[in-house]
């Protein structure tokens, strides 16, 4: 039992191994974060992702940006200042749709990055993963599966031999 | 070692040339920015493209100072260079983004290693487009003026004046294709960050990588955002120059009152676009050595694309003419044959021939795979497509209802000045972007190399 362990990091050279690994991994219980240099299909589910709510983050800032944009532009030309262009409707809406459009893509544009950025706790200048030195070779060509230590401590022998039985080149004890 | 725990190695698949690893793609691609050095070709270049910047930025100085007297602009003809310069510049900002976007929903494999560039084409031209109209303002400091925003004289903007909507579309196809192509560099700025070799660069580059580690909860939530911002910025690349065909469509004037102006306008901006994206990715591939990336079938690819938006560019000046005369119309009628004869009559010929006549040579395929042939006709489309847009803007102002109104429009000396400088900003932009940026997306790559060798299994 170890505290103050952020959780065991191994090193693999396919995406197979790692599919593999974070499979076998999660079936035993752990919690597996995994790390590829580029999106790997399955991956997801793999580490047991679910609920992602980007689709809805998205769909409710469009909705926000477009809405707002229709709003503002109803209450400027028919409540705050209005202007009797010979009798023609004040609401005259479809003079209005190039700015709506504009502001629900807006809207929803804004909501997926930041969205993106806040669901994955980014921005963030550091993380324990920094700290091993070859963890730089996620972002080149190595994929990395990293098992979570949990409240209850990490039990690291079998946490090793798991990894090693998928093919780990390599492992580390990452201090939290 | 296991059996079948090898990393994959490329294979030739049209759009990537074999033997390529993971590791070899990305460093060959991260190396271009991290060690390699500016060679002589590249300081000549940026040096050259600094002083047009800064004798563009200097004119504006002049033109802010002075007003917009200094270019040829007057009563009839009062939208010239700067109006058309605007379209220009737009137009061929639509590329990038619709590689980006409609390409990725499309899935065309061929847009992987040209949409970074192409994107920053995009971010550039726009970004030079949006000063143009600020710069042709008679009182340019009050620009923020088409902002809604509370003020102490409670007016509003006038939301029924396409001026007004192409504010809106343009500042938000901005903000849109920044947001799009920032989204794209995360993963190879974390790149660049773990590859960097002196401090300096690690920290610059992971403070812009904004902690980037490529988990698999983070990249399942970036792809789903990746898609639905290239859903979204889909729409964007239709509305952006139809908005701006609306400035002209909207009014009355004679060979502007159209309503195949904002399909003629997105045509002629994907033409123009795809031609500076081959303007740009001849030179790039050969200096940077990236054949290998950007092969024969790119520029194929993308020759194609021109070829067929000039026969759309071509349909719509056919309907353009058509139009006129069957409206019967007295005032389209000799609009349109002023064109063909009256003063502007050699630009209209030249238009033809760099849009619709030069571009029909890529029917051969020997002159699609003819890397100079290639640079040569983007370049002239481009000249082409600049002299489409001056006569839009000009022709028709020039020839209103009334004779006694007729008048002529003749660039001055700062009216050229304003257009090279802004195409030597442009390409001063470029320029920076190529030695601090990775060029290629290489995540993209990375994952061209595994999609490459795993199918076909030849």
């Amino acid at each position: 039992m170890s505290p103050g362990l952020y959780g065991v990091l191994a090193e693999f050279r396919t995406v197979e191994e790692l599919l593999a690994a974070a499979r076998s991994a999660r079936a035993d219980g752990y919690t597996v974060e995994a790390y590829s240099p580029f999106p790997v299909e399955g991956l997801g589910e793999a580490v047991g992702f679910v609920g992602n709510r980007m689709p809805l983050i998205i769909f409710v800032g469009g909705l926000a940006g477009g809405a707002g944009g229709y709003f503002m532009q109803w209450y400027s030309a028919v409540v705050s200042y209005p202007v009797n262009i010979g009798g023609r409707p004040l609401d005259s809406w479809p003079a209005f749709l190039p700015a709506t459009v504009a502001l629900t893509i807006l809207g929803a544009a804004v909501a997926a990055v930041i969205g993106m950025l806040v669901a994955n706790g980014l921005p963030r200048l550091h993380h324990p993963l920094f700290e091993i030195h070859e963890f730089d070779l996620a972002t080149r060509n190595r994929f990395f599966a990293c098992l979570r230590s949990r409240r209850g401590g990490l039990d690291l022998e079998s946490a090793r031999a798991l990894l090693a039985r998928c093919g780990a080149m390599k492992m580390w004890e990452v201090p939290a | 070692m296991v059996v079948g725990t090898r990393p994959p190695v490329s294979r030739d698949i049209g759009v990537l040339a074999a033997g390529w690893r993971y590791a070899s793609i990305s460093d060959k691609i991260a190396d271009l920015v991290l060690t390699r050095r500016a060679g002589w070709r590249w300081w000549l270049l940026f040096l050259t493209t600094l002083g047009g910047t800064l004798v563009f930025f200097s004119a504006s100085a002049y033109l802010f100072a002075v007003g917009v007297g200094i270019w040829g602009v007057n009563i009839p003809v009062a939208w010239g260079f700067a109006i058309g310069n605007f379209v220009w510049w737009i137009g061929i900002g639509h590329a990038g983004t619709f590689i980006s976007a409609v390409l990725y929903l499309l899935r065309q494999r061929w847009r992987t290693s040209i949409n970074r560039f192409a994107e920053s084409m995009t971010l550039f031209a726009a970004g030079i487009a949006g000063l143009f109209p600020i710069l042709h303002l008679g009182r340019p400091w009050f620009f923020y003026w088409l902002m809604p925003y509370p003020n102490v004289m409670e007016l509003w903007p006038q939301w029924r004046s396409p001026l007004v909507w192409d504010f809106f579309a343009i500042a938000t196809y901005l903000t849109v294709s920044l947001l799009f192509w920032y989204v794209g560099l995360l993963p190879d700025l974390a790149t660049l960050r773990d590859r960097a070799t002196t401090r300096f660069k690690r920290y610059a580059y992971g403070l812009v990588a904004l902690g980037w580690r490529g988990e698999a909860r983070h990249w399942a939530r970036y792809e789903h955002a990746y898609l639905l911002l290239a859903g979204l910025a889909t729409p964007l690349v239709v509305l952006v120059h139809s908005v701006v065909s609306l400035d002209f469509a909207v009014g009355n004037t004679p060979g502007y009152h159209s309503t195949i102006f904002p399909p003629y306008f997105v045509a002629g901006a994907l033409f123009s676009g795809f031609a500076m994206v081959l303007t740009l990715a001849i030179p790039l591939r050969r200096v940077f050595g990236l054949q290998d990336f950007i092969t024969a079938r790119h520029l194929d690819d993308a020759a194609k694309v021109v070829l067929v938006t000039s026969w759309i560019v071509l349909y719509s000046y056919a309907a353009e003419i058509f139009t006129g005369f069957y409206s019967a119309d007295e005032f389209d009628v000799s609009i349109t044959i002023e064109r063909w004869s009256g003063a502007y009559a050699p630009v209209y010929w030249s238009m033809l021939a760099c849009n619709v006549a030069l571009p029909q040579l890529l029917w051969w395929r020997r002159v699609r795979r003819s890397v100079p042939a290639l640079f040569v006709i983007s370049l002239l489309v481009n000249v082409g497509m600049w002299m489409e847009r001056f006569l839009i803007v000009v022709s028709s102002l020039h020839r209103d209802f009334m004779p006694s109104a007729w008048g002529m429009f003749y660039p001055t000396f700062w009216d050229w000045v304003f257009l090279f400088g802004s195409i030597a900003f442009f390409v001063w932009l470029f320029l920076v972007f190529l030695r601090l940026l990775p060029a290629i997306s290489i995540a993209e790559m990375r994952l061209l190399v595994d999609e490459s060798a795993t199918e076909g299994g030849r």
